[in-house]
């Protein structure tokens, strides 16, 4: 298998971290060298964040090029388009529609164009699937695991090399077990809305 | 052996326990936190951790163990490091028994500091011979050859990371308990021309750290951790006689942007000081010219210049000093992918254009519910009008300089805005002078601010922001917790009681959360003379369960956005003209509710404590 890069990039306190866990534990039972680097510290106090993960072998820095990412999950649209120069060309988006918007711009002093962004994402990315992460909350009833729903369509298109039952047993590990029912209900979420 | 998936500091810690560590101390700072968290985690039982009061406490702790010939090992961020130079400028003069390790994490960017300082620089400066990793794996391994280093030579050693390092994530192979070392301690044994530092005995070291350092590059050179690529591997030859010396981080971002063909000799440093000579002058040979990739200050480069001074080698040295390298900032994968095919005369690769659309920033922000939001608004209605400065700084209450609190006009470092407010005060009479300060900064740099006000008759309002713990670098205990990272429960320090002791006579604590309350206080407080202090005390939103979340009637919101436009929660929302506020960030703090000119928001509740 070729080495994956995969970019994760949203909000602090959208959960990006666990995500990236995620895809490391299952990518590591898999055999896979796995290196990861994230935003910590201050930025996550709601401030722009990203994971960078590599799977694979022989692999050096754990932060990737511009245009060397095979797959980006955006959290959030601006952020999605923020991180786009580092997709390669044929990469994949998994992106969030729901936008967050900065202080700055709820005040009034930014503007937030979310409908240029989509549009950009649309006319810019061949391999682009667009979850509506608010209809999925409301279903799943909670917000709390975007993460794991944009895994799932992460998984789904192929581009990570990782299976949903890859994912599952990784968060059978890693998370406490009062919340896997409803992780895995986000972790079909996208498979469930395909089908109906 | 077994195989753990490990951020870089994890590994420093697990690295430093099978080194046998016995006492680690250190002050939380981003990004070198998680190394003593986990050796607090992993403790197998006879190690002694502790959070001390700042970095300065925490070096003399640690050098009282390795004085024992106990393992010994301090932690901290770069900034942290000045405070705790006075002992560890020193302590390089007195020396250790047991192995002493200063770890510190460098912050190139910066992404959460004051400074880009560089700790190589303040090897230099201070003599203490520096270790410098490029990757997770490497750290585990060299955090347990530098105890032997420093034991062996009885000095302290650096053990310098930066953030891509400390925060980047690897699986790799780690010791089982059983193979961790043992190491007998025999305690402080009483020699008074060792332990206490005096003209003489400095003098007479001074001239044999001087002598060890310079043998010390030709023992370096031979340490297998500074390598020259050359004989094989991808890197053969040097065609062309160009050769590419870097370190830490900068040297995997090199690796990969390397291709094949390129042919290019490198030399890694990983011991920028006492720099391996030896080494550099057989890498040196044959090469016309050299590329320094490094962050921060150009300390490679400099070094490079000096042996082809000294040899009358006629080697051209490129880096930061010639503009081939950023004098600032972080290296990335696309800045040194640039500068070595730069360097080697390759086409410029074009990386794909950002989009042609504006993106608002999204700079951090105080958290929904964060209680240091209400105190900043209760000083800032109370102050409506007055001439006033608000002098804050380091910690999460740093973020009240955003729009549209912008209650933040200076910030320095730490403990600084207390004596910043005291400056501005004697010369401007007519000024209303405030000082911010969180709990735990408070404790690790206010309180001489706060003597030294109170003994000069200054004219101030300390506002101590009490949220119970230390929040920015995640939630540590500090003096006035009762808690610590061993898990005891002590007796917490009284912040009202130590300012009362000072002689500060008018402190009062107030709830921030009950705004009319908190601006009352501070209006009143205020006006008094000289040094006084409210403390609002309201725990960190991160260490409390919120009750229920506030919800806005949409019949009763005249859509005025006066909850949006005053405090800037991220909770609250424009929606269809009207305030939403998002029941997932919602911490029923109240505060709108408690301005909302309609009082159309309601609901919110806090937890009881």
């Amino acid at each position: 298998m070729r080495n994956k890069n995969i970019i994760l990039c949203g909000v602090g306190g959208q959960g990006t971290i666990l995500a990236s866990k995620l895809m490391a534990a299952a990518a590591m039972k898999r055999g896979m060298e796995v290196k990861t680097a994230e935003t910590i510290g201050m930025a996550q106090r709601g401030g722009s964040v990203f994971s960078h993960v590599r799977l694979g072998e022989g692999l050096q820095s754990p932060m990737i090029a511009p245009g060397k990412a095979d797959i980006i999950l955006g959290f959030e649209p601006a952020e999605t388009l923020r991180h786009l120069p580092f997709l390669r060309r044929g990469g994949t988006v998994v992106a969030s529609t729901s936008p967050i918007l900065p202080t700055s711009a709820l005040i009034g002093q930014a503007s937030y164009p979310l409908e240029d962004i989509l549009r950009h994402l649309r006319e810019h990315t061949e391999k682009l699937t667009l979850v509506d992460s608010e209809t999925a909350a409301s279903a799943l009833g909670s917000a709390k695991v975007l993460n794991v729903l944009l895994l799932g369509a992460a998984v789904r298109t192929g581009a990570l090399g990782l299976t949903i039952e890859d994912i599952r047993e990784a968060l059978r590990e890693k998370v406490p077990a009062r919340f896997h029912e409803l992780n895995e209900k986000a972790l079909m979420y996208t498979e469930e809305k395909r089908t109906s | 052996m077994h195989k753990e998936f490990l951020m870089g500091n994890e590994a420093i810690a697990l690295g430093s326990i099978a080194a046998g560590v016995k006492l680690v101390a250190g002050y939380p700072g981003t990004p070198s936190t998680e190394v003593l968290e986990t050796v607090a985690k992993r403790n197998p039982g006879d190690i002694y951790v502790e959070w001390s009061v700042n970095e300065k406490a925490a070096m003399e702790v640690a050098a009282g163990a390795a004085y024992s010939g106990a393992r010994a090992m301090v932690t901290m961020k770069q900034v942290g490091l000045n405070v705790a130079s006075d002992p560890l400028m020193s302590l390089e003069y007195v020396g250790v028994k047991g192995g002493m390790v200063v770890m510190v994490a460098d912050d190139p960017g910066p992404i959460s500091s004051q400074t880009e300082q560089d700790t190589r620089t303040f090897a230099m400066f201070s003599k203490v011979p520096l270790f410098d990793p490029v990757s997770v794996a490497e750290a585990y391994e060299m955090i347990q050859e530098a105890f032997d280093f420093s034991e062996k030579y009885h000095t302290p050693v650096f053990f310098r990371c930066t953030t891509r390092v400390d925060h980047g994530y690897e699986a790799i192979e780690v010791k089982d308990e059983a193979e961790y070392r043992k190491v007998e301690m025999e305690g402080f044994v009483k020699d008074s021309s060792r332990w206490v530092i005096f003209p003489r005995l400095s003098l007479k070291n001074h001239g044999q750290i001087e002598k060890r350092n310079r043998e010390l590059t030709a023992v370096l050179s031979a340490y297998p951790r500074n390598a020259m690529h050359r004989e094989k591997g991808r890197y053969e030859g040097g065609s062309g006689g160009k050769g590419i010396v870097t370190h830490g981080i900068s040297y995997m971002y090199a690796l990969d942007s390397m291709e094949k063909e390129h042919h290019v000799r490198i030399l890694k440093v990983a011991t920028p000081f006492p720099f391996p000579e030896e080494l550099a002058l057989r890498f040196l040979e044959g090469l016309e010219e050299v590329l320094c990739i490094e962050e921060l200050d150009p300390v490679l480069e400099r070094a490079l210049l000096e042996i082809c001074g000294r040899h009358h080698l006629q080697v051209r040295i490129r880096g930061k000093l010639t503009g081939d390298i950023a004098a600032a900032g972080e290296n990335t994968m696309l800045s040194v992918g640039r500068a070595i095919r730069f360097f080697l005369g390759l086409e410029e690769e074009q990386p794909a254009e950002p989009a042609d659309i504006p993106l608002p920033v999204r700079p951090p922000v105080l958290c929904a519910g964060c209680p240091h939001r209400a105190s900043f608004y209760a000083v800032k209605q109370a102050m409506k009008g007055k001439k006033t400065i608000y002098c804050g700084d380091i910690g999460c209450y740093t973020l009240g300089n955003a729009m549209p609190l912008d209650m933040c006009d200076t910030c320095l470092c730490m403990g600084a805005g207390i004596n910043i407010a005291q400056g501005v005060g004697h010369l401007d009479k007519g000024m209303k002078c405030f000082a911010f300060v969180g709990d735990s900064t408070f404790f690790a740099a206010g309180l001489t601010g706060v003597v030294n006000a109170f003994y000069n008759q200054a004219d101030m309002t300390l506002i101590v922001l009490d949220n119970s713990t230390t929040a920015m670098t995640g939630h540590q205990p500090h003096p006035g917790t009762g808690r610590t990272v061993m898990g005891q429960v002590v007796e917490k320090v009284s912040i009202e009681k130590v300012l009362r002791a000072i002689g500060v006579a008018t402190v009062e604590t107030v709830n921030p959360l009950d705004f009319a309350e908190a601006r009352d206080t501070v209006k009143r407080v205020s006006e008094e003379p000289g040094v006084k202090a409210v403390i609002f005390r309201s725990p960190c939103i991160a260490v409390t369960k919120p009750a229920a979340s506030s919800a806005v009637h949409a019949e009763t919101c005249i859509g005025c956005k006066k909850c949006i436009r005053e405090i800037g929660c991220p909770a609250l929302v424009l929606r269809e003209g009207k305030a939403y506020i998002d029941p997932s960030l919602c911490t029923g703090c109240t505060l709108c509710e408690q301005i909302c000119p309609t009082g159309a928001i309601g609901g919110g509740k806090k937890n009881e404590e």
